[in-house]
């Protein structure tokens, strides 16, 4: 059936004269796709590199250019407000953001305004102002864009490297081949990522594929954790027995009478 | 050389977080205090997220404490039933402590609790110390001798009911402030992550008329236990207690103890208590500032999630 379909699509490319959106496929990998935390992890950078092929059938367009978004697990967060009450500054009102990507990278081959329309990119949800973060208003789930909360929650992400828009983080090796480091600071969440490839021509979207990467903890730093969340009392009384037998072993080593 | 914490989610620099932990580790050795309330802030000063920070130096001031009571120990100079008077109340303070932590982490003034409590406390008993060590060094000065304990004194609350006789501190006192200040110690040690060393002492010699010679050991004793109790209720409930994080802290801070211990006999007692108390008072008054001038930045965040 699918066979079928693709020999009626293929047929029909023949047919219509020239059909652009059979024309350019996008083929993309990461050098990575699983990213483990080890004792000594102190952030890592992956390179996504692609490809764009075309079919030789339709009329090859360009130059071309791509949008590359990164976005890691989703998780709510809590922006909080301080203000002056009684002479000491204190957390006064806070907004819930309903689960915002805990990691957003936008990679572009240009700025996203050189690549395309506005309309095209709020359509598409292209760059950090573009991307929804919803947020819990009065029991309400809503989306306001100059929202002061929302504009924070942005720029203390941006300050912490998780939140990034480069618009020159893609290069172009040849006019089809393509490539783009992501780097991933020390503090990111682990978790599973999705890296959005878009490529443009002209100002329109032409195709896009996806790819994934996940960030894991593994072996001891998989283990405390575990131990912590799952099993607290126990994690509790065996921190409790190390503490007294680095205190007994002090008492002993050092001991002068 | 970076390592990272599995519970602070944070890379930290292995040589520095042991300097943290030698250097507090000698202060508190100096004066027989446990160190939390200087490790805290600078474990938040570095980075690690307050709620973390809490949790894991009571697992470090466990450590110093048990080394420390384990020396006084050996010069039979710890009073065992005013240690477990004191600790009965302790639990019952360390569990309201970790409870009111909890409570306050989801209304999102935790950090502002600490703070305060911070600011309070340090300041209050840091021009207290100041004071009273003051008056010690000009008294001596003029060659006139200090009288810490005057015999016959007697407070009100002395003679409440439940009389128990403290053998070895030669006391003859209620049960019912003894417990009282334990309550104090263990609660105020669960929210602050302080071993409350530096209440406890002047408490139990102004208020319950204890020889200078059993307070030491029998506050150290006090100390590992309620920070024992402590390390095990915030594990239980809030998985915030950061073991790799902890270990670190402890070898710094009982290696510097010893030097510090060292460095303590040198010095007179009241100048002693002097350097404590302006110490102390730094301390709270860097929590003020924090707490009075406008921050950098009005805004912060949170997860909502697993993470504090």
């Amino acid at each position: 059936m699918r066979y079928a379909l693709a020999v009626a699509l293929v047929v029909a490319g023949f047919l219509a004269d020239p059909v652009p959106a059979a024309a350019e496929r996008l083929v993309a990998s990461l050098t990575n796709h699983r990213v483990m935390i080890t004792s000594n992890y102190t952030g890592v950078e992956l390179v996504l590199f692609g490809t764009v092929e075309r079919d030789g059938v339709g009329v090859a367009r360009g130059p071309y250019d791509i949008v590359a978004t990164v976005i890691g697990p989703r998780d709510s967060l809590r922006t909080r407000r301080k203000q002056r009450v009684l002479g000491i500054w204190v957390n006064t009102s806070a907004r819930t953001f309903i689960d915002p990507p805990s990691y957003l990278a936008v990679l572009a081959s240009r700025p996203l305004d050189a690549i395309t329309s506005a309309d095209n990119q709020r359509r598409l949800q292209l760059g950090i102002a573009d991307t929804p973060l919803p947020e819990l208003i009065n029991n309400d789930i809503g989306e306001v864009s100059n929202d002061p909360f929302r504009v924070a929650l942005v720029r203390l992400l941006r300050e912490r490297g998780l939140y990034s828009e480069e618009p020159n983080a893609v290069t172009f090796l040849t006019p089809t081949l393509f490539r783009a480091a992501i780097s991933l600071p020390a503090q990111v969440p682990i978790g599973n990522y999705i890296v959005d490839v878009k490529l443009f021509a002209d100002g329109n979207l032409i195709a896009h594929t996806d790819s994934a990467f996940e960030i894991v903890k593994v072996g001891f730093e998989q283990f405390v954790v575990d131990a912590a969340r799952e099993h607290g009392l126990l994690y509790g009384l065996a921190t409790a027995m190390m503490a007294l037998l680095t205190g007994w072993i002090a008492s002993v080593a050092f001991r002068r009478d | 050389m970076q390592i990272y914490l599995p519970i602070a989610d944070i890379p930290v620099n292995v040589f520095l977080v042991l300097a943290m932990g030698l250097a507090v580790g000698f202060i508190s050795g100096m004066f027989g205090v446990g160190g939390g309330f200087l490790m805290t802030p600078l474990l938040i000063f570095i980075g690690v997220q307050p709620a973390v920070a809490v949790a894991s130096v009571t697992t470090h001031v466990a450590a110093s404490s048990f080394s420390g009571a384990i020396a006084y120990w050996r010069r039979n100079a710890i009073d065992v039933t005013l240690a477990l008077t004191l600790l009965a109340g302790g639990i019952v303070g360390s569990a309201a402590g970790v409870a009111l932590f909890t409570w306050l982490r989801a209304l999102d003034q935790l950090d502002l609790m600490i703070g305060l409590s911070y600011v309070t406390l340090l300041s209050v008993v840091g021009v207290l110390m100041v004071g009273e060590s003051a008056r010690a060094i000009i008294r001596s000065r003029q060659g006139k001798r200090a009288e810490l304990r005057r015999p016959g004194s007697h407070v009100w609350f002395h003679g409440l009911p439940l009389k128990l006789r403290f053998k070895r501190s030669k006391v003859y006192v209620s049960a019912i402030p003894v417990l009282a200040i334990g309550f104090i110690i263990g609660f105020l040690g669960a929210v602050m992550g302080i071993g409350g060393g530096f209440l406890l002492v002047p408490m139990l010699i102004y208020l319950m008329r204890v020889p200078t010679a059993t307070v030491i050991g029998t506050s150290m004793v006090l100390t590992f236990l309620t920070m024992v109790s402590a390390t095990v209720l915030h594990a239980a409930t809030n998985h915030l207690v950061d073991a790799v994080l902890a270990l670190i802290l402890m070898i710094g801070g009982v290696i510097g103890a010893q030097f510090g211990a060292h460095a303590g006999q040198r010095i007179r007692g009241e100048w002693l208590r002097l350097l404590l108390g302006l110490l102390v008072l730094a301390v709270g008054l860097r929590f003020a500032g924090q707490l009075v001038l406008r921050p950098d930045d009005l805004y912060s965040i949170r997860l909502i999630g697993g993470g504090p």
